[in-house]
């Protein structure tokens, strides 16, 4: 059998192609990939958009720009989800960083949201508003904190496993405030949120949004600069690539676990602060809205830097206003506009192999040569 | 003629992106041969066997085997053709008796037939002088033992061609003199053996022909007996190597560091260290032989402050103030605090000395980043430590922004060493210092090592090439199953002396064999 095989092919030829892992590769050709990647997964949803629903890819693409970016409405509120997301996005990064797999921000967010909404319930008409803004934020923080150190803790302690803990937490997180919800409601037990009037964050410029905006911002900037420049974030970076070598050169691993949690949870908790204060003006338990999951992708997608996560939340957001968009005027199954979502992001996360890899045709000539 | 040739290579090529690993290379093994495959580190040896055993894949040339071309594409193609390779790292089942792993996953024949299966396993042992007891647990078993067990199991499977890589790089002198009795009766019944290595002596002492690599590239290949280590080292490198490492005596030698009966033990009970005792003194380098595996790093560890002790002292005196510090169950952080100025480079380099993803200036940092109060790195010591290093190290690097991880074997270690020696160390510990680096690295290592002790500095080298600690160190410690089994002069030792005391204990005592490794 073998000799049949050699036959027929010098022993090379028993592929077409081989894949090889490509050395350093200058910036814009790997950004070109990524472009290349965005058009191919363009013209992929156009040709399923025509397959499924006889409709022009063209106009779809319109149509979901429109519902994005559509009016000024829409621009605030695509601004406002993505600083949202982008502020659980920089949350879980120290954390993934540091291979500390946080997949606990949902519930998190939640409890930082709680604290905020029991002090605008109980404190909304004893403080004058510019003091109880900065304790509803205060008490997200701490509360957020609080909840990102339990798994940390238990970690560094008895070595759990972080990504099961972290997700269990989020379910407690969320019957707690779901029991909240049900007793706070209006009328008592309907089920209705209670809308919180007291401490809600003041508009800007007449821009309801733009508050949590330039909180994030800020937030997004302190963060690249902590994970860059400052001692922690080397020592987050440390950790994370080898724990034997921050043991070695004498870092405290448990104390940076748990401070880093620490701030990965109190992070969290401003999301819900936000959300709670400055978004919605209630407290549900979908009010994080599966956020805290959406996030690990945002942060992995941008590498976990922060300035890459502006774009990469921005392209999710962008990506899920849009497909709901289509799906509304084109009356279609809420289900295509999630394929359409699905595809862009599996051709964005596929173009990187084509940046670390390459392949390489076997070519037929070196048959003759050898 | 041809009919002799058991193996045969023409010109194989293999790349890795845009690494060549082998380019054109030609070897031929006869029947009844032993060919050394010599060349440094890197140089693409194993590359080449693994495409023999089916491992990798040429991207172009030719197999033969007796003669007629073949394609290898898995191991068990390479069993087909009666081709078995000893690896470096050992596979096999803990568990599992010598026997038992022998004829794990054998073609299912007629049932399983466990006596006839010994009997085969007690017929090889004999025809070839192997010693194994086939009901030993692999997890009571030396080194040496596993070893055994492995080139039975490829001779168990009807291999004609056995490919070692490496296989004296975990034994000592004696059981590589007996590994070798086997290997040349193995030759007598007309096996072909490649063995790969980079031990010139081991080469002259063994093998009919050597085949040289150097870079990849096929150097040639020479008749043993016609040859000498000079020349070999000259196709291994490129150019004439001096092979001497300058000794000074020490110059008045004085106690720095003092460990006074330590002992260490693991959750299961095992001592890793026991009741060990030792000086090392200043303007000295104290070499440890033994054994991979004997208690080696934990005693390394234990006086870096990574590793609890049980019982003892790790005591520690300033040059400066002539004080005592004891520094037993310190954090390496307390170390530093106290002022003790304590380089060690570790085995393990890319997982614990530096950090693979991180570039020169980062790793250069990861002794000096706590320094000054601001909560902010400060880039630019580190940046100018790193060019200082770049440049008198003659580290190949792009730039000081590449991730450490992308240089070579010798560059990574150039860095981590320059790094412990700018603390300017008044103890330095460097653990395998050269292994896996090339010769010119290697003499680079000695030499600052060398530096070091002019400076008077205690060293400690931990180092499995006998020869070399032989000629580097003053004092040579030996340590065998976490015990000091003898502490001799470098000056007047001999290989076979060390080697002794390297089994010493572990034929003394049975808790010896009950450690892994």
């Amino acid at each position: 059998m073998n000799k049949v095989n050699s036959l027929m092919f010098s022993a090379l030829n028993k592929n077409p192609f081989h894949i090889a892992k490509r050395g350093e590769i200058v910036w814009w050709k790997a950004w070109l990939i990524r472009i290349i990647a965005v058009l191919m997964a363009l013209v992929v949803c156009g040709i399923i958009t025509v397959a499924l629903t006889k409709l022009n890819p063209v106009k779809v693409y319109l149509t979901m720009i429109d519902g994005a970016v559509g009016t000024t409405r829409l621009v605030w509120n695509l601004l406002q989800n993505t600083a949202i997301l982008l502020c659980v996005s920089l949350a879980v990064t120290p954390a993934f960083k540091m291979r500390f797999w946080n997949i606990g921000a949902e519930g998190q967010i939640l409890i930082g949201g709680l604290a905020t909404a029991t002090c605008m319930i109980f404190l909304g008409e004893k403080l004058p508003t510019f003091v109880l803004i900065p304790v509803m934020l205060l008490m997200s923080i701490i509360t957020g904190a609080l909840w990102g150190l339990v798994p940390a803790y238990f970690k560094t302690r008895f070595n759990s496993n972080e990504t099961l803990f972290t997700l269990m937490m989020n379910y407690i997180a969320i019957q707690i405030v779901a029991y909240f919800t049900l007793e706070w409601s209006v009328p008592k037990g309907s089920g209705t949120p209670r809308t919180l009037e007291f401490g809600q964050l003041p508009m800007l410029f007449g821009q309801k949004y733009l508050v949590n905006i330039l909180f994030v911002v800020l937030i997004t900037v302190l963060m690249y600069i902590y994970l860059k420049y400052s001692k922690q974030g080397y020592e987050i970076s440390v950790v994370g690539e080898s724990e034997n070598t921050a043991k070695y050169i004498g870092i405290n691993v448990k104390k940076v676990v748990l401070r880093t949690m620490a701030i990965s949870g109190a992070i969290c908790g401003i999301a819900g602060f936000l959300l709670v204060a400055g978004t919605d003006h209630s407290l549900k338990s979908d009010t994080s809205g599966g956020r805290g999951f959406t996030a690990i992708m945002v942060s992995w997608l941008a590498k976990f830097n922060p300035i890459f996560m502006v774009l990469t939340s921005l392209l999710i957001v962008f990506l899920e206003k849009g497909a709901s968009k289509i799906s509304e005027v084109y009356r279609l199954n809420s289900s295509f506009s999630d394929i359409i979502t699905g595809i862009i992001i599996f051709f964005i996360i596929g173009s990187e192999f084509f940046i670390n890899y390459t392949i390489k045709i076997n070519k037929k000539e070196k048959e003759e040569n050898v | 003629m041809g009919q002799n040739i058991a193996l045969e290579l023409k010109n194989i090529t293999k790349t890795f992106g845009s690494i060549v690993a082998n380019k054109n290379v030609c070897l031929q093994v006869k029947k009844g041969e032993i060919l050394s495959v010599l060349g440094e580190n890197g140089s693409g040896k194993t590359t080449l066997m693994n495409m023999v055993s089916g491992i990798y894949y040429p991207d172009s040339g030719q197999i033969l085997i007796d003669g007629e071309e073949v394609v290898i594409s898995s191991p068990k193609d390479a069993f087909n053709y009666k081709i078995g390779m000893i690896h470096q790292h050992f596979k096999l089942v803990d568990v599992f008796s010598a026997a038992e792993n022998i004829v794990l996953g054998l073609e299912k024949e007629k049932g399983f037939d466990m006596p006839k299966y010994i009997e085969k396993i007690n017929e090889i042992t004999e025809t070839y002088g192997f010693e194994l007891d086939p009901y030993k647990k692999i997890y009571e078993m030396s080194v040496s033992e596993k070893q055994t067990v492995e080139i039975i199991k490829v001779l168990f499977r009807g291999a004609d061609i056995l490919i070692l890589d490496e296989p004296t790089a975990v034994l000592t002198p004696q059981e590589t003199f007996k590994l070798f009795a086997v290997l040349r009766n193995m030759r007598e019944n007309g096996k072909a053996i490649i063995i790969i290595t980079h031990k010139l002596h081991e080469v002259l002492t063994l093998s009919d022909n050597v085949a040289v690599l150097r870079k990849g590239e096929y150097v040639g290949t020479v008749e043993t007996s016609k040859t000498n280590e000079a020349e070999l080292t000259e196709m291994m490198v490129g150019k004439k190597v001096s092979l001497n490492i300058e000794r000074s005596m020490p110059e008045n030698p004085c106690d720095r560091l003092v460990v006074d009966k330590i002992s260490c033990i693991n959750r299961e009970g095992v001592k890793l260290l026991d009741n060990v005792s030792f000086t090392a003194r200043s303007g000295e380098i104290l070499g440890i032989a033994g054994i991979a595996g004997s208690g080696q790093r934990e005693l390394m560890e234990a006086i870096a402050g990574l590793q609890h002790i049980d019982t003892g002292s790790i005591l520690y005196y300033d040059p400066q103030t002539g004080k005592e510090e004891n520094l037993r169950d310190k954090t390496p952080m307390e170390i530093r605090d106290m002022g003790v100025r304590l380089a060690f480079v570790p085995e393990d380099r890319l997982g614990m000395g530096l950090v693979g993803n991180m570039d020169i200036i980062d790793n250069m940092m990861l002794r000096s980043y706590r320094k000054g109060h601001s909560v902010f790195l400060q880039r630019k010591a580190p940046k100018s430590l790193a060019d200082e290093i770049i440049e008198r190290l003659e580290v190949v690097t792009p730039s000081v922004n590449t991730p450490v991880r992308r240089l070579s074997g010798g560059n990574i270690q150039k860095v981590l060493v320059g790094r412990e020696i700018a603390s300017s160390p008044t103890v330095m510990m460097a653990a395998y210092p050269v292994r896996g680096l090339d010769i010119n690295s290697s003499y680079t290592i000695y030499n600052l090592l060398n530096e070091q002790k002019r400076k008077g500095v205690a060293v400690i080298f931990v180092g499995e090439d006998l020869d070399v600690l032989i000629e580097l160190c003053d004092r040579i410690m030996v340590i065998g199953s976490g015990k000091i089994t003898g502490i001799v002069d470098g000056r007047n030792t001999t290989k076979e002396e060390i080697g002794l005391l390297m089994t010493k204990s572990s034929h003394m005592d049975d808790e010896g064999g009950k450690k892994d490794e």
